[in-house]
């Protein structure tokens, strides 16, 4: 599964976990209407890094948090694995 | 203090009492006639008034050496077999050690200790000692990390709640515990087969579960104490099929509900309790209804000069049986200006029911609110096929830390580990707030638990 399928499929679980209704997530969709508040990016970033070995917002001392679904899904494909 | 006030392990001793014994996995004594036999060295006959540290590699000589010198020595420092050497000087200087007893004798040679007196065996026939004065008891804290404190009992505090409870009735019990002896938990049941009547079981730290309980089934032991994390371990094995106690006991960490039913299901002709009890406050009660907490009727002034109070959500405990200081230059005050030990055990009141929560001091901070992960444990391990499961915090670049639990599964639950976390976490979230509900859910094979028999907290 690429990375972008298995952040998709994450954020699918925490949304049927959290009880939040997730429009369709499209690149330009900003994170705020995906619904999901600080604690449900908190469980997505922990269990990415599980996932995927790597958490590009603790890593990078610069980071800053991305806009769009899009921006996340690129923050952790560009992160050397 | 005239001699007829004074009263030492060896006055339970008689040789009336036949056919007792204490044992470990390679030696068998009997405590019959133990009074005219001796484990140490000439240099007993020194031992008198003196403060006395107790090193040994095992409990068994640790033991004896225990019923030999209490009541003769002025004090005695009990080491648990874990004992940082680094902390030892400190421990010594703090407790005034002017003798040891140690089956290492040549570890002590140029440590600057007057009298080292060397503990081996077999016994040898010696001439019985008269108990001179009441021995002060030394205990070393658990669980912290720099040098323990070194907590001061009497055998009169240290027994109160076996001497409350009266002699077993029935057959003499063979007592045997997970603990070591030389922790207040292994202690008082020590106390309890020598005070009581009965034999003692040792455990012995380098042999396996199964090989201990095969021991424990073969030596006839009755009456068993250790923390749920020893519990919980034993249950996992499967090494407890055949093993019959009549008596089940836990203390040490919070017995929660699943623990109390599994071993009510494991051992269905056996009375299981769980006791609350610390190496400062003393043996506080024991509940034996089988349900986790204890009720809210045993706050208050109670019985047998147990007094306690809940403040601030945590429990404090006025009691003869608790310890009378902390010993030490630099040693702070054991209890407040009223007597009570506070015990830093947190409590919540629910329906007449006081439950644990847990330690203040392991209290994970989760985006500025406050979270016991004992709770969130309790909650976990109420699923059938969660053996045993740990929380902690973990760094999260969101909201600063989050939630996540590591989990043993029976053996049964290990096929639809997928569905199992699904369900542990609808259990969360019904019974816990948001916050609170694990992030991630770890399936592993197994938890670290500290030589107390406490399940390791190393973020705590």
């Amino acid at each position: 599964m690429s990375t972008k399928l298995r952040i998709i499929a994450a954020m699918k679980e925490i949304a049927a976990e959290q009880k939040v209704n997730l429009p369709p997530l499209t690149d330009d969709l900003s994170l705020h209407e995906t619904g999901f508040d600080s604690l449900a990016f908190a469980i997505l970033v922990a269990r990415l890094e599980d996932d995927l070995g790597i958490d590009p917002f603790t890593i990078s001392e610069d980071a800053t948090f991305p806009l769009t679904v899009g921006d996340f899904v690129r923050a952790y494909e560009n992160v050397p694995a | 203090m005239s001699p007829r006030e004074v009263f030492a392990l060896r006055d339970y001793l008689g040789p009336e009492l036949d056919g007792r014994i204490i044992c470990d996995a390679r030696h068998l004594i009997s405590l019959t006639g133990i009074l005219s036999q001796s484990c140490l060295d000439r240099g007993r006959g020194e031992l008198s008034g003196r403060s006395v540290l107790l090193s040994m590699t095992g409990q068994l000589l640790s033991g004896l050496a225990m019923i030999e010198i209490d009541g003769i020595a002025r004090r005695m420092l009990l080491c648990p077999p874990d004992l940082n050497p680094d902390h030892l000087k400190a421990l010594i200087d703090d407790a005034g050690i002017d003798a040891v007893i140690t089956d290492r004798p040549e570890q002590w040679t140029d440590k600057g200790i007057p009298l080292v007196v060397t503990a081996d065996l077999p016994l040898r026939t010696a001439a019985p000692s008269q108990s001179e004065r009441a021995t002060e008891w030394l205990m070393l804290t658990s669980g912290t990390s720099g040098v323990p404190k070194i907590v001061g009992h009497t055998l009169e505090g240290l027994s109160g709640a076996i001497v409350a409870e009266g002699p077993s009735r029935g057959t003499p019990p063979v007592w045997a515990t997970f603990y070591d002896i030389r922790r207040y938990g292994g202690l008082q049941i020590f106390l309890r087969a020598i005070i009581g009547g009965g034999s003692m079981v040792l455990s012995d730290h380098l042999e396996a579960l199964a090989e201990h309980v095969a021991r424990l089934h073969a030596r006839g032991v009755t009456h068993i104490s250790g923390t749920p994390s020893h519990w919980r371990k034993l249950l996992m094995s499967g090494s407890a099929a055949g093993f019959t106690p009549r008596y089940v006991r836990l203390s040490g960490e919070i017995a929660d509900q699943a623990v109390l039913d599994g071993l009510a299901q494991a051992f269905p002709n056996a009375s299981v309790g769980h006791a609350y009890a610390s190496t400062e406050a003393g043996v506080g009660f024991a509940v034996n209804d089988g349900r986790e907490g204890y009720p809210a009727s045993l706050i208050g002034a109670g019985r047998d000069g147990v007094e306690m109070k809940v403040v601030d959500g945590s429990l404090r405990i006025r009691s003869r049986r608790a310890a009378h200081a902390y010993v030490g230059k630099s040693a702070s005050a054991l209890t407040d200006a009223d007597g009570f030990v506070d015990t830093g055990d947190m409590v919540e009141l629910r329906d007449d029911r006081y439950y644990f929560v847990g330690r203040r001091g392991g209290i994970i901070n989760i985006g500025g609110l406050k979270v016991h992960p004992e709770e969130i444990e309790a909650v976990i391990n109420r699923h059938a096929e969660v053996r045993m499961s740990r929380a902690k915090s973990r760094r999260s670049p969101i909201t600063g830390s989050i939630v996540v639990a590591d989990v043993i599964l029976t053996a049964d639950g290990a096929g639809r580990a997928k569905d199992i976390r699904d369900e542990i976490l609808a259990d969360c979230r019904v019974s816990l707030a948001s916050h609170k509900v694990p992030a991630v859910i770890r399936f592993v094979d197994a938890l670290d638990v500290t030589p107390a028999g406490k399940l390791a907290r190393s973020d705590a």
